[in-house]
């Protein structure tokens, strides 16, 4: 089971994963995603920390907001990732789409580069 | 058949007999009172007529016995019609004769003794025919419902009298009375005994039972009509004592009277059943409809035809003025009406709502499946009112599987229309009812099931049929496969071509998610792959072109990772791309090492443009014999284990190591034996492939 948690504060939205996302769960990080992405905000700063476990489905999730990200000219940060979830997205080649960084400050400031 | 011909010969057989037992007695009798007027001899013994006597009435029994239809068959009415029928035209033919005489008025004809006598026995064979078939027919209604006792009783009775037919043999008339008495008094109690057998009186309904007591009423008076005039006769023709015989014998006495006696037994039992029958009717036909009910599932009815039985026969229960249903049926809310249109239904409802004082609705019992909160709540909703129209209201909850589904309303325009065994009744039937429903859904439930169960199976076997049964082997490498779904179909895909003699295309593949929907995609991959390794491609532009295809058929959220690998036996390389899938685990038989292929790639479908190309990498390589290539997907290492373990890269790099010198099939079997062992033997919750090759 997973839990999503979106917080706004000001430009930016966090969106905090606790627990694993598979192929039920995905549904939850879908909607959290699709309500940031449609918000007023240009920075979206997802907190991995706590991410224990992603199937092909939740990374299909992620995936399948990238174009969307870029047309709409917002930025999307996941930090905080354990080395056995970031190797997931590394393997799909999606670190390569998406901005994966170690810290919060680093996602802030990598997200601010825009 | 047989049993029919003999009994319509044994018809005809008695109806001839007894029409020569008529003749021959009529016959005698008047050449003996005519040689007696004369002073002449007749030589006939009187015995002779009583013979014929005998034979006459023994052949009307046995006709009518085998004419008279089982009321198990006919209706009771029509038996009762045919015995009325008989009586009438007994009555007429007497009448006729009464109305002759009175025509004939002081005329010598009418003293003539020959001519009375003629017309006795015309009446006399009339009366006996009409007692004989009455007797007949309440023989049927007496044994309808009959017990093994009751027939013996019958049986015991029926002979009895027919042998008290004999007793006309009596010469000597002194003393006959004491012996009539003596025969008569025992068939008498018989008689009644039997006569209290009106089981069939139940079986009338309303009309019936008025029709009954009329007919029952003439053939009472036909009875006793016909008995006075026969007996004032024979009172009448004292010098004439042949006719005495003919109707002063046991036979005709206790015939008659037990047919008299079974007449107005029936009549008053009848009668005193009319008031009653009513109720009757209803319990019965509450049965019947309780019955339709139970038995809906199975007759082909389906849920709205069940909540129609419901209705019309709720509202029949308790002569409701009007009422309704509200249901849903297959999640489509329902309304059925009765005696009022949907408009003003749907006035009503608001009406209720909207009138919560003077409740006066009587609310069926709680039903004991219900939370009684939740029971509270809904009947607080619906707690109703006086409406102007209808005075009282009842309510009933159709519970589904413990879910209100509908409502049951009935509308009666007298107050307090509803006692409590009415109450009872609707709260039985709607109960009925609901059971009804649930097996119907029950049933579509299981159907649908086996539906969904069969076309899995299909699935499974096409799914199947996409992964190649039979590894390509040549000399330069063998190769040994395995796949399993976690579902009946999954997402999991390799295949191989042979372009030419040396040079050789395999590709594995994982959609993303599992089961049906993973399936289409991989049906997909296949098609792609298939059209596309004829053309031999270098592996990046086979990617890209996948890549190109694939993103415009899937969905949004769905990836699909492959490793693509070209070999070449004569030149000995491999040249290969990954598109996001889990890296190829490489052994060297030199270096006795087996490392992972990390290139840089990217699934399919994510990008869906030309700039995918920029992130897919072509490496290529020589191998050596005994070198081994492990191509599998995510299902393998991540595999858990029940302490949530990974069975990870490194044990699978560790299997092949300790493997590597067996071949590829064994290779393979070893590494699926660590994979169940790892996982305890639990069935896998992802779809997993394993492809080995191994070159020679």
């Amino acid at each position: 089971m997973v839990d999503v948690r979106t917080d706004f504060e000001g430009d930016s939205c966090l969106i905090t994963i606790n627990g694993e996302v598979d192929a039920s769960s995905s549904i939850y990080l879908d909607e959290a995603l699709e309500k940031a992405v449609n918000a007023d905000v240009t920075k979206i700063l997802v907190d991995c920390q706590n991410l224990n476990y992603i199937s092909s489905a939740g990374l299909g999730v992620f995936m399948s907001y990238i174009q969307e990200l870029e047309a709409k000219n917002k930025k999307m940060v996941l930090y905080h990732m354990s080395a056995k979830v970031y190797k997931v997205f590394e393997i799909l080649g999606l670190h390569q789409l998406l901005t994966i960084v170690e810290t919060e400050e680093q996602a802030k400031t990598g997200a601010d580069e825009i | 058949m047989v049993r029919l011909g003999f009994h319509r010969n044994v018809i005809r057989l008695s109806l001839l007999l007894g029409i020569i037992g008529w003749v021959g007695l009529v016959t005698i009798n008047l050449l003996i009172q005519f040689a007696r007027t004369h002073d002449l001899p007749s030589g006939f013994k009187p015995e002779l007529a009583l013979v014929f006597l005998c034979l006459y009435l023994l052949s009307v029994s046995v006709y009518y016995r085998f004419i008279t239809g089982r009321a198990e068959r006919v209706n009771f009415i029509d038996l009762l019609w045919r015995v009325f029928a008989t009586g009438l035209l007994a009555t007429i033919v007497s009448l006729a004769i009464y109305l002759f005489y009175l025509l004939l008025g002081n005329s010598p004809l009418a003293s003539k003794v020959l001519l009375l006598s003629f017309f006795f026995h015309v009446r006399f064979g009339l009366f006996a025919a009409f007692i004989i078939s009455t007797f007949m027919v309440w023989k049927q209604l007496i044994l309808y419902q009959k017990s093994k006792r009751l027939i013996l009783l019958w049986q015991i009775f029926e002979y009895s009298l027919l042998a008290s037919i004999a007793f006309v043999f009596l010469p000597d008339r002194q003393g006959v009375d004491a012996i009539l008495l003596t025969i008569l008094i025992p068939l008498f109690v018989l008689g009644i005994i039997l006569s209290v057998n009106l089981k069939w009186v139940a079986y009338l309904d309303f009309r019936q039972k008025w029709k009954s007591i009329s007919i029952m009423l003439a053939i009472a008076v036909f009875i006793i009509y016909y008995t006075l005039e026969l007996y004032n006769e024979v009172v009448a023709l004292e010098d004439l004592p042949e006719l005495a015989v003919l109707v002063v014998n046991p036979f005709i006495f206790a015939t008659l009277g037990f047919t008299l006696v079974y007449s107005i037994f029936s009549l008053l039992v009848i009668i005193f059943n009319l008031p009653t029958s009513s109720v009757f009717e209803q319990k019965l036909e509450e049965i019947i409809n309780f019955q339709r009910l139970s038995q809906s599932s199975q007759s082909g009815y389906d849920i709205s035809q069940v909540y129609d039985i419901l209705l019309e026969s709720a509202a029949k229960a308790v002569s409701a003025d009007a009422g309704w249903i509200e249901a849903t049926t297959n999640g489509t809310p329902q309304l059925l009406t009765k005696s009022m249109t949907k408009e003003r239904v749907e006035i009503f409802k608001k009406r209720l709502q909207a009138n919560t004082e003077q409740p006066e609705i009587i609310n069926p019992l709680p039903r004991p499946r219900l939370q009684r909160q939740d029971y509270e709540q809904r009947q607080r909703r619906h707690r109703i009112l006086k409406l102007p129209e209808y005075r009282s209201v009842l309510w009933i909850p159709l519970v589904v599987k413990n879910n209100i589904n509908g409502t049951l309303v009935l509308l009666k325009e007298v107050s307090d229309g509803f006692n409590k065994e009415m109450v009872s009744i609707i709260t039985t039937f709607a109960s009925q009812a609901s059971i009804s429903v649930e097996n119907f859904q029950l049933m579509n439930e299981t159907l649908v099931n086996e539906r969904y169960q069969e076309e899995l199976k299909i699935a499974n076997r096409v799914h199947r049929s996409l992964l190649p049964n039979n590894p390509i082997t040549n000399e330069a490498f063998d190769i040994a496969a395995f796949s399993e779904a976690a579902d009946q179909v999954g997402g999991d895909y390799y295949d191989q071509y042979q372009i030419n003699e040396q040079k050789f295309i395999i590709i594995i593949g994982d959609v993303s998610g599992k089961g049906t929907s993973a399936a289409f995609n991989m049906s997909q991959m296949k098609g792609v792959f298939h059209s596309l390794a004829p053309l031999d491609l270098a592996p990046d532009t086979f990617l890209a072109y996948a890549n190109s295809a694939l993103g415009r058929c899937m969905e949004k959220t769905s990836f699909i990772t492959a490793s693509f690998f070209v070999v070449n036996t004569q030149k000995k390389t491999i040249s290969f791309a990954r598109a996001g899938h889990t890296p190829t685990l490489y052994y060297s038989r030199r270096k006795q090492q087996a490392c992972y292929l990390e290139i840089r790639g990217l699934g399919l479908g994510i990008i869906r443009n030309e700039k995918f190309n920029q992130y897919i990498e072509v490496s290529e390589q020589q191998y050596e014999s005994g070198d081994i290539i492990v191509l599998y997907t995510d299902g393998i290492t991540e595999a858990t284990n029940q302490q949530g373990e990974e069975f990870g890269f490194d044990r699978l790099r560790e299997v092949v190591i300790n493997h590597a010198q067996e071949s590829s099939k064994i290779l393979q079997k070893k590494l699926i034996e660590e994979l169940y062992e790892f996982c305890n033997h639990e069935p896998l919750n992802d779809d997993y492939t394993a492809l080995i090759i191994k070159f020679t």
